[in-house]
């Protein structure tokens, strides 16, 4: 008994071990952050209607899903104990109910349009820009992301992840960039995405945003960001080597800064090759924009 | 199913074997004969199996902490990650429940003296060994890192530009040049040569599964071989079917991948569906429940299957209408596969149920792929697929249905069968010990990985910011036991196979009623000289 007590502490400790290693989560200079959390067990926090639209769809997908893998682990524990061989040793020679078969067949396509409902509705909704504010052309390279403002003056910056060595206290691991892509809170910004080379995610959970960047391809999609902070987010397509090094952080600012930031940002930027990008993109077959 | 057989054979058999077995080279390297190519496949799988794994070990080595260096390069990782993929599939599961079960147990459980065409089968089986080798040049060189799914640009010559990708691909040519060749061969063996009596509708499962899964193959090989012809083109003779600055698109590709790469996953699950269901009932003592609910629910399967293949492409730009279309048809899955669950649950309502260590792979079967298919449920939601696509909670629910589900079908298979195959007794302790740690093991791997796919852990990532480091140890320490479990199966085929103790007929008693329990453990060499006939 002692061993085994022993072993069980000594589990736990390997379990806890990789917890006490986690760097501490400051708190980003004027706001939230959306990033994932040690030992975290469901979805990162919504910080925008989007992700809470999502999470509210997972969440009634989940309790169905629980309920009914519970209903059929509850049935094989019940038919285990019943019907073992020495509770009940002359089996019965029933394969047949015909009322049965249609009950199993007919409960889950109840079950499942009553997921479908909002589940369509869902994709629509976040399948369209609402009247978008401004738009974000996002441009992936093998590795790292390039921003695109054409409706502040047509200026792009380059976003590269921070090395190890160059981390500052409080700084998260392969999630830092040195330079963020700069958002106006509370507005809806319309993001377009395309690939300068391979196939490329751009992907930030907190505001529930994912689309593959595919060279040749725009892809529209949208987001909102509620508060003022920092929502970082990483590539998820495999695209070469550093696939694990492009890491994504939108900060959201209030619209004044962001002009500012804008001004300053059109004079120090050089015109980059998104143009090019995207004139290519719009001689294939284009989805998203199109309609 | 009741069955009288009129083989008169079972005197003889000592004799016989030794008047026509052929010598070693003949045997084994020209076979023609159902059950040695069976042998071989599930030797074939054992060890493409032992390979595949052993990359988990490492991939769960270097992800066990954040920051570690194991493996060295990016590069490196992609390379294990496309391997550890395409070997699990093409060179372990498949080669185990199709050609393995498929060749052994086909003829035996149809009445069948052996299968159609038996050069076919022979030339089918001797596809894969260089197939094996070529992958294994991709992973040695260390130019195959595109991932399993194989998607251009990132595996043209612009950036895969070694021999090693094409060796890769010529593997999958030559894999699924074996599988078509192989699926024609059950096709022809299951329509034409069941013994009299013996109508469609009176077919074992397994049977049925095996046959919806050959018609899988032969409907969604050809495409996949179709697409890599015109990647290896793209790469080496100037084409551009994927390159979009020559007129292509890639993701025409990723619509080609798919329209095969779905309905291969019902080709890995099909067989042990077959398989379990047969468990239960011998174990159940009792007939299967809705035994054409089931037939027909394994055939919806398979047609529905080839009709839901872009939820794997929600993010890839297409059509918001299309994407609602093919949600609303992958949710569909999910009632064929709920009959399925629930008729074996009544299978074993009333039964007799005795837990020898096949039935235990069949009750941790049912859990598991239970929980890998509730997860598909939450995946084929688009809007919810926003959040969780290609994270880690998709690997959870692919190794859920398929490196539980269909591994623990394929060892219930093994369990089942290893009396009859080898003539000799499985040692029950080891097989039970087996069992548990598999189980506790895989539990422990996949689940804590669901929490980091919600958490947003992108797939293919040889290392991860430290806030994932928590699950991810967990993980490691799973797939550890897991390791560990499979030692444990390779002791217990050496216990089996050097145990003196025999096996009779039919060990499992009146629950075992197909066929092959009618034949002498190990079946003679060649079977059913006289017909049985089916009442």
């Amino acid at each position: 008994m002692r061993v085994l007590r022993r072993l069980i502490a000594a589990l736990t400790f390997m379990m806890m071990a990789p917890w006490l290693m986690g760097g501490a989560f400051a708190q980003a200079p004027g706001g939230v952050i959306g990033a994932p959390k040690p030992w975290e067990m469901g979805p990162q926090p919504a910080y925008s209607a989007l992700k809470r639209q999502i999470i509210d769809l997972h969440d009634l997908v989940l309790v169905i899903i629980t309920v009914i893998t519970i209903f059929v682990a509850a049935l094989l524990v019940w038919v285990m104990y019943r019907y073992s061989a020495h509770r009940n040793p002359n089996p019965s020679r029933t394969s047949h109910h015909t009322m049965l078969e249609i009950a199993w067949t007919v409960v889950p396509v109840l079950i499942l349009v009553v997921m479908a409902i909002p589940s369509f509705r869902l994709i629509y909704f976040l399948d369209r820009t609402p009247n978008p504010d401004l738009t974000v052309k996002v441009i992936a390279h093998q590795w790292y992301w390039e921003y695109n403002y054409p409706d502040n003056g047509d200026f792009a910056i380059e976003s590269r992840y921070v090395r190890d060595e160059d981390l500052k206290p409080g700084q998260l691991r392969l999630l830092e960039v040195d330079n963020q892509m700069i958002v106006p809170v509370g507005k809806s910004v319309r993001i377009l995405t395309s690939s300068a080379d391979v196939i490329h995610s751009f992907f930030v959970p907190a505001l529930g945003v994912q689309r593959y960047a595919i060279p040749g391809r725009t892809i529209e999609m949208w987001l909102t960001a509620d508060k003022p902070g920092v929502y970082y987010g990483q590539c998820n397509q495999i695209c070469g080597q550093d696939h694990s090094r492009m890491p994504i952080a939108v900060r959201a600012v209030p619209e004044a800064e962001f002009k500012a930031w804008a001004e300053k940002a059109k004079k120090s930027a050089s015109v980059t090759e998104s143009a090019r990008v995207f004139a290519a993109a719009e001689t294939t077959a284009t989805t998203g924009i199109q309609r | 199913m009741a069955a009288t057989t009129h083989d008169n054979a079972h005197g003889h058999d000592d004799h016989h074997d030794h008047d026509h077995k052929p010598g070693f080279v003949a045997r084994w390297l020209f076979s023609t004969n159902h059950k040695d190519i069976g042998t071989l496949y599930l030797i074939f799988a054992v060890i493409g199996g032992v390979v595949g794994g052993a990359l988990s070990m490492i991939m769960r080595a270097q992800l066990q902490f954040p920051n570690s260096h194991i493996v060295t390069s990016g590069q490196e990782w992609n390379t294990i990650v496309t391997s550890h993929g395409l070997l699990m599939i093409f060179f372990s599961v498949m080669p185990a429940l199709i050609g393995g079960f498929g060749n052994w147990f086909i003829p035996l459980m149809i009445g069948a003296p052996d299968m159609a065409f038996p050069r076919l089968n022979n030339i089918s089986f001797w596809l894969l060994p260089p197939a094996f080798v070529l992958i294994c040049i991709g992973l040695v060189m260390g130019e195959s890192g595109s991932g399993w799914t194989l998607y251009p640009p990132l595996s043209n010559s612009t950036y895969e530009s070694g021999m090693g990708m094409d060796c890769t691909l010529f593997a999958l040519h030559l894999a699924g040049a074996s599988s078509l060749l192989g699926s024609m061969n059950f096709i022809t063996t299951i329509f034409n040569m069941r013994a009299p009596g013996m109508t469609l509708h009176k077919m074992p499962l397994f049977i049925w599964a095996e046959l919806v899964t050959a018609f899988l193959l032969v409907l969604s090989v050809p495409v996949l071989a179709g697409a890599i012809t015109m990647l290896i083109c793209d790469r080496n003779f100037g084409t551009a079917f994927f390159d979009p600055t020559g007129g292509g698109d890639p993701v025409l590709f990723q619509h080609l991948f798919w329209f095969f790469g779905h309905p291969e996953v019902y080709i890995m699950i099909l067989p042990g569906f077959g398989i379990v269901s047969h468990v239960i009932s011998t174990f159940s003592r009792k007939p299967i429940f809705g035994y054409l609910g089931m037939v027909y629910a394994m055939v919806g399967i398979g047609v529905v299957g080839f009709v839901v293949w872009a939820h794997h492409m929600y993010l890839s730009g297409i059509d918001i209408d299309t994407r609602a279309y093919f949600m609303g048809a992958t949710m569909v899955i999910a009632v064929p596969t709920g009959i399925k669950i629930f008729s074996w649950i009544a299978t074993m309502w009333g039964g007799s149920i005795s837990f020898e260590t096949p039935m235990l792979w069949a009750v941790g079967f049912l859990f598991v792929f239970t929980l890998g298919g509730v997860t598909g449920v939450v995946c084929a939601n688009a809007g919810i697929d926003y959040m969780i696509h290609n994270t880690y909670y998709v690997i959870a629910h692919f190794h859920y249905v398929l490196s539980l589900g269909a591994v623990f079908s394929i060892f219930c298979g093994i369990y089942y069968w290893f009396g009859k195959m080898s003539g000799r007794q499985y040692p029950e302790f080891w097989g039970r010990v087996h069992f548990w740690m598999t189980f506790v093991g895989v539990n422990l791997t996949f689940f804590p990985q669901h929490f980091l796919g919600l958490s947003g852990m992108p797939r293919r990532y040889p290392d991860y910011p430290n806030a994932f480091a928590g699950w991810n140890y967990v993980s490691s320490i799973g797939a550890y036991i897991s390791g560990v479990a499979m030692l444990v199966f390779l002791y217990v085929c050496y216990r089996t196979l050097t145990s003196k103790e025999k096996v009779a007929d039919n060990p499992w008693g009146e629950g075992a009623t197909t066929l092959e329990w009618t034949q002498t453990s190990p079946p003679a060499f060649h079977t059913y000289l006289e017909l049985p006939r089916i009442k």
